[in-house]
């Protein structure tokens, strides 16, 4: 669930109570508030969008936790949200599928061979 | 109340609706789609990451892949629908390069396949407004309208945002609302709670294929993440003891050993024989996933962590509404259905559309109704006199009274994704399913009523209540295991039941079946 946004990064754009899906967020004339956490689905997608890293996201879906402002941008660079198309971005994209049916062979594998 | 005319209206938000939306402007369409969150974050595309049916423009290619679906689609599917979603999906997909920024695919090319849900959905909502459609975000739909012959004309619904209802008169209507995950959690599904199904039956559209309804995603218990990191997991209890669980290629059993280990008590998931290729670049593949381990302090690949199974309602499964011709009309005049809002047994059948198929789908079949609804738009102007068809949680047929939804939602989900009777289905839990489910649907039928935005809930409540339904009816109706479907009661596979079933009804669910067209011939 969203856990804060930090005011002193927040600009006020109020991108994020518009992107919100779920209608979490209300705009003020200031920093948004979380008006409606219980409709968070933990999405990330606010702190994606944020351009000024100000959000921070819980990792657990069910309950509230602590904000952590340690790493801000994270989520911005692993997605290479703001980078320019070519940059390489997706690069890695390709391997999805070969994995994911890699991880299927060892568990098919290790059912086949000796416990 | 806002009033504005159109000639496309798409109802959704997801890519099916975009690329719906892009088709209709096309055809010189002005189109207004209508999100119930925001187009670009809103649904099961947003958070995920399709990778589309992907088969080069060659005869010999294209004729494998389609013999080979048809295999899996197990009698229910049609191989030319699948032809053509696979040209659509291979001709357009490069259309949002401008948007879109498509890696490498390793050998000097570009990697269309796959996209990634975040920017994906950016792109496609980019490309639309380029293209002149109007958005409008935040705008759920509450109940189609429809003129004097029965067509349908447009919805009406409530701008939540600004606390404005709102009606959108249109020449034709595309159904794009997505499936329904009965707030199970599953990641992006929120909003999918079926109610383009429960708007569209209201003006006499069936549905078909709502059996196929059984598909899961794995997840730690905190969150549901995508599932790619898991694959290759071994399975423990409380006490340290390893679960037997068949690998994924099992299907149905994988969820079955899993569900039944849950039934018993806590089940922890042990990474650490995944691919070595994957740790090191989960987080660029999937940043979103990385994050909830990152943020609990857990390395998924190192620590064992417990997991649960998240429902996924019609969502991977392949009902929905049912696709009447070759231009995706449903049954009712006027109103046309695409993506997941749709049923996707013409190029599924049986089999989970999940993943590939689905996308393609999604895609082809939003651009097909996207660009019939434009045509149709032009042999029906306007017509002033419309009127709501929406009835349950808006005219209840008796003494109106408040309804616990949260309570009722908790149930019917239960009655859906319960690993005890989902992934056990018999007739004797059906029945009493079918019963318990039926009495959620004539309370709100009955009591419920709300106006303005307090109405979106409610409505939201009658949708899922009314899927539950027709999901329930049709899986108790089809007496036998076929793909997705899988009966406990009923482990084999008849020849003559390879026929589809419709259904519809509100206060009464009638099942039917139909012969596909392909083996009707």
């Amino acid at each position: 669930m969203i856990a804060a946004i930090d005011t002193s990064r927040c600009t006020g754009c109020n991108l994020c109570v518009e992107v919100c899906p779920t209608l979490v967020l209300d705009a003020t004339d200031a920093v948004p508030v979380i008006a409606r956490l219980a409709a968070c689905q933990t999405c990330y997608l606010c702190e994606v969008y944020c351009p000024a890293g100000a959000i921070h996201v819980g990792a657990d879906q069910f309950a509230p936790e602590p904000a952590s402002f340690v790493t801000p941008d994270r989520l911005r660079r692993d997605h290479g949200w703001d980078e320019p198309r070519g940059a390489g971005q997706l690069d890695d994209y390709r391997r999805l599928g070969p994995l994911l049916n890699a991880g299927v062979e060892i568990a098919a594998r290790r059912q086949a061979g000796p416990l | 109340m806002t009033i504005r005319a159109a000639d496309v209206l798409v109802i959704g938000g997801g890519m099916a609706a975009a690329w719906a939306a892009l088709a209709a402007t096309e055809q010189g369409a002005r189109v207004v789609m209508v999100d119930k969150g925001y187009c670009g974050t809103s649904g099961v595309t947003a958070t995920g990451g399709p990778n589309h049916w992907w088969v080069p423009d060659d005869p010999g290619l294209r004729a494998e892949a389609i013999a080979r679906q048809t295999a899996k689609a197990q009698g229910l599917a049609e191989p030319e629908w699948m032809a053509r979603i696979i040209d659509l999906t291979f001709r357009h997909l490069p259309w949002i390069a401008p948007y879109y920024p498509f890696g490498s695919d390793g050998n000097g090319g570009t990697y269309f396949s796959g996209v990634r849900g975040p920017e994906y959905m950016r792109a496609l909502r980019t490309f639309a407004l380029a293209a002149g459609v109007t958005i409008l975000d935040h705008h759920p739909a509450i109940e189609l309208l429809a003129d004097g012959d029965g067509r349908v004309r447009g919805a009406r619904g409530h701008d939540v945002r600004r606390d404005v209802p709102w009606e959108i008169h249109a020449g034709a209507t595309v159904m794009a609302t997505g499936g329904c995950a009965f707030r199970s959690g599953l990641i992006g599904a929120a909003l999918n709670t079926g109610d383009g199904f429960l708007m569209a039956a209201e003006a006499g559209a069936r549905l078909s294929g709502m059996e196929f309804s059984l598909a899961w995603s794995l997840s730690p218990t905190w969150a549901c993440t995508r599932t790619l990191p898991y694959t290759a997991a071994r399975f423990f209890d409380a006490a340290g003891a390893e679960i037997a669980v068949p690998s994924l290629r099992a299907g149905h059993a994988h969820y079955q050993a899993l569900g039944a280990a849950l039934l018993r008590g806590a089940v922890y998931a042990d990474l650490s024989e995944a691919p070595a290729a994957l740790p090191p670049i989960l987080h660029r593949i999937q940043p979103l996933t990385a994050a909830s381990f990152a943020r609990k302090g857990i390395d998924p690949f190192r620590d064992r962590f417990p997991v649960r199974l998240y429902g996924e309602g019609t969502i991977r499964g392949t009902g929905g509404l049912r696709i009447a011709d070759a231009d995706c009309r449903t049954d009712v005049p006027g109103l046309f259905a695409a993506g997941d809002a749709a049923t996707r047994e013409l190029v599924a059948g049986a089999a989970s559309g999940g993943g590939a198929v689905n996308s393609a789908w999604a895609l082809g079949s939003g651009r097909i109704a996207g660009a019939a609804a434009a045509r149709e738009s032009r042999r029906h102007r306007m017509t002033a006199a419309v009127h709501g068809l929406g009835r349950a949680g808006l005219h209840p047929t008796g003494q109106s009274r408040p309804i616990d939804i949260a309570a009722a939602t908790v149930d019917i989900e239960q009655h859906m994704h319960g690993y005890d009777r989902a992934l056990f289905r018999r007739h004797e839990t059906l029945t009493a399913s079918l019963e318990a489910l039926g009495a959620h649907w004539r309370t709100v039928a009955a009591h419920g009523q709300a106006h303005g935005g307090a109405a979106v809930p409610l409505r939201e409540l009658a949708a899922m209540a009314a899927t539950a339904q027709w999901c329930t009816a049709a899986a108790l109706a089809r007496a036998e295991t076929r793909g997705l479907h899988v009966r406990s009661d009923a482990p084999e596979t008849h020849p003559h039941r390879a026929r589809r079933q419709i259904v519809h009804g509100l206060d009464t669910v009638v099942v039917a079946a139909e012969t596909p067209a392909a083996v009707a011939a």
